[in-house]
C-alpha cells in the first residue's frame, strides 16, 4: 500500500445485512482477529494468530462490515508517530514526509487515503485522537467502560478504550453505535452503552451549547494551531454557542501522571511475553530467567523496553510512593477538576495536538519530547471521559484537529458539537 | 537534575527485574534518557493528596462452566509443545 497503512491485508466478510453492510473497516493490529495474525507492531508477535475474535470484531462482522486488514501501529501502542512499529513507519497521506501520528497511525492513514471507509484504533493516551488530528479525519475516544476491551492486547488497562476513526463525525458515530455496549467478557463495561444511538446526534446544531476552554491546554501550543482553534471556536459562537475560559490546574501534572501509570501497567501486562505461550522461537539457552531475558531483548523494540523498565522502576521498592502513588493522586485530582469544569459547561474544547504533524524521524531520538506532545490528550484518559477529535481546517497545508471533551457517557453531546465544527470548516 | 539520578548499574538492576537483556550501549543510552524522564516526573511531588471517589464495585458472575479454547487452540501459538503442554526452559 502506498502509505504502508496495513501490516496484513486480508478480507474478512461479515453478515449479509446490518447497519454497516457494504462498509469496509480496517482494524488496528492490537485487536484480535480469529485466524488473522495480530502483531501489535512487534517482532514479539510477528507470527501470532489469535484463536478468537475480539468482541468489537464480532460486533462489526454481525453488523455487516467487511474487514479489510490489520493496520500498522506503534509497537504495543507505545508511541505518538507509528514509527516505533517493527514493520516500519506509515506515512501521512496528507504529506508523505510527515508521520500520521500514533499509535493508531495505520488506521488513520487508511481512512484518510480512502483505503477503508472507517477503522478501529485504541486510545490509551490519545492514540485514536492524535492520528485522527494529524491525518485530517475524525476519531473518538469513548468513555471508559463504553466499549469492550475483550480481545484488545493490553498495554494499560485502566486507561484504554477502543474507538472508531472515519472521514465524518456521523460515520464515526455509526461505528461507535455498533461496538458500544456491555459485554460479560469485560467486567469493566457498563450498562450505559446498551442501545446506543449516537449518529442521530450529528445534526450540526450548537445553538445554546456551553463550551469551556481550558487555558492550560492552549498555552504552549504552536501559534498556527492556536489560531485555527480560535477561528473555529469564534465560528461556533456566531452559530449560537456560548464559550468561556476555564482553569484546570491539575492538567499541568497530567503527562507525568499518565506516563507513570501507563508504564507501570505496561511493565506488568507485558510480562506475559516470554517466548513460551507465544513469541519468537529463539535459540536462547540457560535457565528460565536467562532464556526469558534473551527472548525479550530480541522481541521488544527500544520504546517498549524503555517503558517496561521505567514502569518496573516506578513500582519498585522505595520508589512506589514517590511515583505510582503520587500519579494516582494526580489522577483523582484531574477527575475533580474535570467534574467541576463540566458542571458549568456542556463540553470542553482544545486543540487535539499542540503541534502540527512531525516530520518522519524528527522525534525518535528524544522520547521526552514525544511524550510532551500528548499533553492535551492524556488528561481525558486519566479522567475516564469521552473525547472526539474533529478536523478544524489546515495550517501551512497540514491538518489541525479540535478536541471536544464531554462528561462520562456524554458521547451524544460531543458528537453534536463535533458535527457543528465539521460543518463550519 | 533529578533527585533520583540513574546510573548504569541501576538500569542493569531494573532490566534484571524486568527480565530484559541489554547490551552496554543500550544501558548507557537508557541511563541518560531515564535521568531526563525521571527528573520530569519529579513534578509529581507537589501534587496534593486527593481521595479518589469510591464508586467502584465488584462485578461477579456465577461460577459456571462455559465454552473456552480447546487445548489445541491454546497451544497453537507456542514455539514448543510436548504431550499437550507448553514447553518452557528449565527452571534452574
Amino acid at each position: 500500500m502506498s502509505h504502508d497503512a496495513f501490516i496484513t491485508e486480508e478480507t474478512i466478510h461479515g453478515a449479509d445485512d446490518g447497519p454497516l453492510a457494504g462498509r469496509t473497516v480496517a482494524i488496528k493490529d492490537n485487536i484480535s482477529t480469529k485466524g488473522v495474525r495480530t502483531t501489535c507492531g512487534s517482532e514479539m508477535l510477528t507470527d501470532y494468530v489469535p484463536p478468537y475474535d475480539a468482541t468489537v470484531v464480532e460486533r462489526l462482522k454481525s453488523a455487516g462490515a467487511t474487514l479489510v486488514g490489520k493496520t500498522n501501529m506503534d509497537e504495543f501502542g507505545m508511541g505518538t508517530t507509528t514509527e516505533t512499529s517493527a514493520f516500519g513507519p506509515t506515512t501521512n497521506p496528507v504529506d508523505e514526509d510527515r508521520v500520521p501520528g500514533g499509535s493508531s497511525g495505520g488506521s488513520a492513514a487508511a481512512v484518510a487515503a480512502g483505503e477503508a471507509d472507517a477503522a478501529l484504533g485504541s486510545d490509551t493516551g490519545g492514540s485514536v485522537r492524535c492520528p485522527a488530528a494529524f491525518c485530517g479525519v475524525v476519531g473518538i475516544k469513548p468513555t471508559y467502560g463504553l466499549v469492550s476491551r475483550y480481545g484488545l492486547v493490553a498495554y494499560a488497562n485502566s486507561l484504554e478504550q477502543i474507538g472508531p476513526l472515519a472521514p465524518t463525525v456521523e460515520e464515526a458515530a455509526e461505528v461507535l453505535e455498533v461496538i458500544a455496549g456491555p459485554d460479560d467478557r469485560d467486567a469493566t463495561t457498563r450498562a450505559e452503552g446498551a442501545d446506543a444511538n449516537y449518529a442521530s446526534a450529528a445534526n450540526g446544531d450548537v445553538d445554546g451549547l456551553s463550551i469551556g476552554v481550558p487555558t492550560e491546554l492552549i498555552e504552549g501550543a504552536d501559534d498556527r494551531v492556536v489560531d485555527r482553534f480560535h477561528e473555529t471556536i469564534a465560528d461556533l459562537e456566531t452559530r449560537g454557542a456560548e464559550t468561556h475560559e476555564v482553569s484546570l490546574p491539575s492538567v499541568e501534572r497530567a503527562v507525568q501522571a499518565y506516563y507513570v501509570i501507563a508504564m507501570s501497567e505496561a511493565s506488568s501486562n507485558l510480562a506475559r511475553f516470554d517466548g513460551v505461550r507465544y513469541g519468537p522461537d529463539t535459540d536462547a539457552e540457560g535457565n528460565w530467567n536467562e532464556s526469558f531475558a534473551a527472548v525479550r531483548e530480541a522481541g521488544f523494540g527500544d520504546e517498549v523496553k524503555r517503558r517496561i523498565l521505567l514502569g518496573t522502576y516506578a513500582l519498585s521498592a522505595g520508589y512506589h510512593d514517590k511515583y505510582y502513588a503520587k500519579a494516582q493522586d494526580a489522577r483523582a485530582w484531574l477527575k475533580q477538576d474535570f467534574d467541576e469544569a463540566l458542571s458549568e459547561a456542556d463540553v470542553l474544547a482544545s486543540p487535539t495536538m499542540p503541534v502540527l504533524p512531525f516530520e518522519l524521524g524528527e522525534s525518535l531520538d528524544d522520547p521526552l519530547r514525544m511524550y510532551l506532545a500528548d499533553a492535551n490528550t492524556v488528561p481525558v484518559n486519566l479522567a475516564n471521559l469521552p473525547a472526539i477529535s474533529v478536523p478544524a481546517g489546515r495550517a501551512d497545508g497540514l491538518p489541525v484537529g479540535l478536541q471536544l471533551i464531554g462528561p462520562a457517557f456524554g458521547e451524544r453531546t460531543i458528537i453534536r458539537a463535533a458535527s457543528a465544527v465539521e460543518s463550519s470548516v | 537534575m533529578s533527585e533520583t539520578p540513574v546510573d548504569a548499574d541501576e538500569v542493569r538492576h531494573v532490566a534484571d527485574l524486568a527480565r530484559i537483556d541489554l547490551d552496554d550501549e543500550a544501558v548507557d543510552q537508557f541511563a541518560v534518557q531515564f535521568a531526563d524522564i525521571l527528573s520530569y516526573f519529579d513534578a509529581l511531588d507537589d501534587v496534593p493528596e486527593v481521595d479518589p471517589e469510591a464508586d467502584l464495585v465488584n462485578v461477579m458472575r456465577d461460577d459456571e462452566v462455559r465454552d473456552g479454547l480447546t487445548q489445541a487452540e491454546a497451544l497453537e501459538n507456542a514455539p514448543e509443545t510436548e504431550d499437550g503442554y507448553f514447553k518452557g526452559p528449565s527452571v534452574s
